[in-house]
């Protein structure tokens, strides 16, 4: 119940504010953007939008969501307000939960204006919707991956300057640390070992499949467990931010 | 109402609290003062379930504020320092947002929001966005945040602090009025406060107890009928200390 009084509060706040608006039109002018000059999407002539249309998320995200969850915590302890919250009867747990949705709730927005691309390949072609959906999932579980991490990093600094550049960081690294030309790089310098141990943190693997319209629950399990060790992290720096 | 029990908070080498023991009544204004850094706002935090102390105990309502926090914190009303609020939001929906959290519903919720709007004398503002107020306005939003809930122990840190003559006088006036139904305990530095609103007053020095009496045994204690003379005899001045 108070997860859902803070939830509401979070997401009013972000459409108060340009914050939310920004975010959305740069996304989606990227997002679009890449699709038609690099993406090749008409020329290409394929329908599925693997690779002209979600292979550009995890590079505009690793850049864009941090951005939205950098305020989450930071501000809180910047302005002090968090000295409400922590004498208000609510959990740590419930305020990381309500705060978490809303700005996951901003990017579901995103991606949910993204609609025309869809409409576009069913008016050209005849393509898998099924796969297109599990596509946006796939997005949607790595942006939220992302505001994750990014949660965790804002609940260490009350700089949200500090907390972006920290979070981008993290993210970009994740990108790129499954990505194909990197590991084939890296494989020439490093054994077999470290390559999987590095491509492990990357987001592609499980991306990817998703992306294909394969449901594999060991994929579900990954970006899940992953939010889920960042949330536990967050609460934990919180209660121990205090004593 | 409020019973405090050994109350101790160590940060690193630094004792900010140190065994602190008092209580505070039904219908009891406890002055609460001391310099700057005498673990006054720490020893509030720590009531206010806050901060968790290093050891002792506190109790609100006979409820302990480390065994069921949750349930101490609906006691209690609490004005921190530097009133934080949410710049984004208008006092009304600022208040809205804290009654939800406090579990106020409908048209409880409501009447408790007119209620604390009429108590701060904030009708004037209620739509205003809290970012375009007076620093006079914002405390006093941030006064009946603390009331909305008419909780039977009111803890006010600093709640005169930057407010002008008239703003200052009315807060004294609110502070006796509340304090007739309610237990209250509020930091200052200005000394004249204590005659005008508290029936009790205890000096902390260093995180102890020096001096606990009702102001008229404050000022027979002071032997010369002032209490700034009493105050500089038994607290350490800051030059002093670093010298």
């Amino acid at each position: 119940m108070t997860s859902l009084t803070i939830y509401k509060r979070e997401l009013t706040s972000y459409f108060a504010q340009p914050t939310a608006y920004a975010i959305i039109v740069i996304f989606l002018a990227l997002s679009l953007g890449l699709t038609f000059s690099f993406g090749n999407f008409m020329r290409v002539g394929d329908a599925s939008l693997e690779w002209t249309f979600f292979f550009w998320h995890p590079w505009i995200f690793m850049l864009l969501a941090p951005a939205v969850g950098m305020k989450l915590w930071a501000d809180e302890q910047r302005t002090g307000t968090i000295e409400l919250l922590g004498t208000f009867p609510l959990s740590t747990w419930s305020a990381i939960i309500g705060k978490f949705l809303a700005a996951a709730t901003v990017w579901l927005v995103a991606l949910a204006l993204t609609f025309p691309i869809i409409l576009t390949v069913n008016y050209l072609g005849d393509p898998d919707n099924g796969a297109i959906f599990s596509g946006y999932i796939g997005s949607f579980l790595v942006c939220s991956t992302f505001l994750a991490i990014t949660m965790l990093v804002s609940a260490c600094t009350r700089d949200q300057v500090v907390c972006l550049i920290v979070s981008v960081a993290v993210c970009v690294t994740m990108v790129l640390c499954g990505y194909d030309d990197f590991t084939r790089e890296l494989g020439k310098a490093a054994s077999p070992a470290v390559v999987e141990a590095v491509t492990s943190i990357g987001v592609w693997e499980h991306f990817r499949s998703l992306n294909r319209g394969l449901f594999r629950l060991q994929d579900l399990v990954w970006f899940g467990s992953f939010m889920f060790v960042c949330l536990l992290g967050t609460s934990a720096i919180l209660s121990a931010k205090r004593s | 109402m409020i019973e405090v029990e050994s109350l101790t908070k160590q940060f690193g080498s630094k004792r900010a609290v140190d065994h602190l023991t008092f209580t505070v009544k039904k219908g009891e204004v406890l002055g609460f003062l001391g310099p700057n850094g005498a673990g006054k706002s720490t020893t509030m935090r720590m009531i206010t379930g806050f901060l968790p102390p290093t050891s002792g105990d506190a109790r609100v309502c006979g409820i302990s504020v480390i065994d069921n926090p949750k349930e101490a914190k609906t006691k209690v009303g609490y004005l921190p320092e530097s009133a934080p609020l949410y710049h984004d939001m208008t006092v009304i929906g600022f208040l809205k947002f804290c009654a939800s959290i406090r579990g106020l519903k409908g048209s409880a919720k409501n009447d408790a929001v007119e209620r604390a709007i009429e108590t701060c004398f904030l009708g004037s503002v209620a739509r205003q966005s809290i970012d375009t107020l007076s620093k006079g306005y914002r405390h006093r939003t941030c006064l009946a945040q603390a009331l909305l809930h008419d909780p039977e122990v009111l803890i006010l840190d600093e709640p005169t602090d930057g407010l002008d003559p008239n703003q200052k006088h009315e807060v004294r006036q609110l502070i006796k009025r509340l304090g007739e139904s309610k237990a209250i305990l509020f930091s200052t530095h200005i000394l004249e406060e204590v005659e005008a609103s508290c029936t009790r007053a205890v000096i902390v020095d260093r995180g102890k107890i020096v001096a606990d009496g009702t102001p008229a045994q404050l000022l027979e204690q002071s032997g010369n009928g002032s209490l700034t003379d009493l105050f500089r005899r038994l607290t350490t001045r800051d030059t002093e200390e670093a010298a």
